[in-house]
């Protein structure tokens, strides 16, 4: 396959994760059997990383649960610069997601717990404490409006109307 | 509605009004609209809403008090962005002062190219099936329809034979659609030439709607006007509508020769005056920043395409391969039902809405128009209850 048909495959499942082999066939007029053994393909090379659903988890009562984002500086270190350090943090289960950023600060974690002082706890005792680690500024999120590219509260009725012709 | 009796005693509607009959795909969405859950593969219209970028510059362009009246021809800006887009795309060439009008959607600049054309008799062949208002609009003009029809055997092109089999001494004009509404079908630029040798042999003008051209997805659109011995003869017309999801603005527009732009124009002041400011506002932006975003819209109808006459495929039903717009036409002639009686049924039964072929014309008959511009999990569950509905007529 192509190195642009791929990317159309992957932009297919990337939208809809539940997407049956014989679906994407026919919407890329190709065989199931190429789709499969690509998808086959690209997932022992972790391209394909995971097929997770995104969920609205303000709509779940009681999911408690509470993120924030911190911005952490750190020193690089020689020869491994930040991987370790980055490593060392996102290795931790409450941490959902570790970027290296430029600008300001060099981290940037996104911390899940189950409350306000479980995740102030967590960047008090065991991010900030952590050697490199020169600062941690912590930020909050109130309410997720819109994750990787979906927005979550989209009003998604079809407003075409019955019209002639 | 209480009915007040007429007072008038003289007939009160003109000849030309009475002899047009009501709309065929009326009595349809009418049966659709009192059902729940109906999956309607009937709509003409994109499935996505107009981009984000497209909307918002029409909003700042209110904000700042854009809210008047255009010059009669459309926004200077607007008619220079779409000749140097079409130029960019099609490889068309129009001047933006002479040879453009923007108008309120393709279908009225359609009225006005047929308007400026005829005379009271004059005939004009409509190549069909064909989108619905080419026939009443000949007639409102003063003009005659004569149909054109085309063939699933072959591809719904038209050929030179038909179109030389039906030219009178009184016709005047051809008008069609390619990419076609409803078939899907398109003209390649050899299948074009041949037609253009009868067109110019018997002096006529073309009207051609082209407002499907960027929604093809084997080959490049190739418009009548690409052909040099055609642009003289030929008002070809499109609009924002279909391809940059845009059918709620109202902003279509035609080009072509300098006398028959100018006295569409003329028509255009009096009755019409001008486009709405804000959709042609809209439409800069489109041209502007919207390409991108059009082109995403045409890969995702390109992939339900080529889901959708797969499956028909499949549940057995004979699908001609439309190669533009997002209609499928497939032939429900295997089942012994006419169109109307495979869609009133189907509707009945299933509750799924289609449109039947004849509506666009007789050709059209023993075929049915699915639009596949739904979610694909839409599409799944029509098709699958289409092949529960033809299961029990086996
Ligand atoms: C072939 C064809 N021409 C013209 C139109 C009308 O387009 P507009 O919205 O620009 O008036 C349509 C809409 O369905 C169409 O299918």
């Amino acid at each position: 396959m192509s190195p642009e048909r791929i990317k159309e495959l992957l932009h297919l499942l990337e939208e809809n994760g539940n997407l049956k082999p014989k679906t994407i066939a026919s919407m890329m007029d190709l065989p199931e059997e190429e789709i499969s053994q690509t998808i086959a393909r690209l997932e022992k090379e972790r391209v394909i990383v995971k097929y997770p659903a995104l969920i609205n988890w303000n709509k779940v009562e009681d999911h408690g649960n509470v993120r924030a984002m911190i911005e952490v500086k750190v020193t690089p270190q020689r020869d491994v610069g930040f991987d370790d350090i980055a490593a060392r943090i996102y290795k931790f289960p409450e941490v959902k997601s570790v970027y290296l950023m430029s600008g300001a600060y060099d981290l940037s974690v996104v911390i899940e717990g189950k409350s306000l002082q479980d995740v102030a706890l967590f960047v008090s005792q065991k991010l900030a404490t952590i050697d490199p680690v020169i600062s941690t500024a912590t930020h909050f999120i109130l309410k997720k409006y819109k994750h990787d590219g979906v927005i979550f509260d989209e009003d998604e009725e079809d407003k075409r109307m019955i019209i002639t012709p | 509605m209480r009915h007040q009796t007429q007072t008038s005693t003289k007939s009160r509607l003109s000849q030309t009004i009475q002899s047009i009959p009501p709309s065929g795909i009326r009595r349809f969405f009418d049966l659709a609209s009192a059902m729940d859950d109906v999956i309607s593969m009937g709509v003409g219209e994109p499935d996505f809403v107009t981009p984000w970028n497209v909307r918002e510059a029409s909003i700042f362009s209110m904000e700042r008090g854009y809210t008047t009246y255009t010059s009669n021809s459309g926004l200077p800006e607007l008619r220079a962005e779409i000749t140097a887009y079409l130029a960019d795309e099609f490889r068309l060439n129009y001047d933006p002062e002479q040879e453009i009008i923007v108008t309120v959607g393709a279908s009225e600049a359609i009225d006005l190219a047929l308007r400026a054309i005829l005379d009271p008799g004059d005939e004009v062949l409509v190549v069909e099936p064909c989108y619905v208002s080419y026939d009443p609009v000949v007639r409102l003009a003063g003009g005659v329809p004569v149909t054109v029809p085309t063939y699933q055997d072959q591809d719904f092109k038209v050929t030179p034979e038909d179109l030389a089999s039906k030219i009178t001494s009184r016709t005047k004009a051809v008008i069609f659609c390619f990419p076609n509404n409803p078939t899907g079908s398109i003209m390649t630029r050899q299948e074009l030439e041949a037609i253009a040798a009868v067109i110019e042999s018997h002096d006529l003008l073309v009207i051609a709607d082209e407002i499907y051209a960027e929604l093809t997805y084997d080959t490049r659109h190739v418009s009548l006007c690409n052909l040099p011995q055609m642009r003289d003869r030929t008002v070809m017309i499109s609009g924002f509508s279909k391809a940059f999801a845009m059918t709620g603005w109202r902003i279509g527009y035609a080009c072509g020769p300098q006398d028959i732009i100018q006295a569409m124009i003329k028509i255009h002041q009096y009755t019409m005056l001008c486009a709405p400011i804000m959709g042609q506002k809209a439409a800069i932006e489109a041209l502007k920043n919207g390409r991108e975003e059009k082109d995403k819209m045409v890969e995702s109808y390109r992939q339900r395409r080529n889901y959708i006459v797969r499956a028909f495929r499949e549940i057995g039903l004979d699908c001609h391969q439309p190669q533009g717009a997002f209609y499928a036409f497939p032939s429900i002639r295997s089942t012994g039902l006419s169109s109307t009686e495979f869609a009133e049924q189907l509707i009945l039964e299933e509750k799924v809405a289609v449109v039947p072929g004849n509506v666009f014309g007789e050709s059209g008959e023993g075929y049915i128009r699915c639009t596949y511009a739904i979610s694909l999990e839409q599409l799944e569950q029509a098709l699958e209850r289409i092949d529960r509905f033809l299961h029990r007529r086996v």
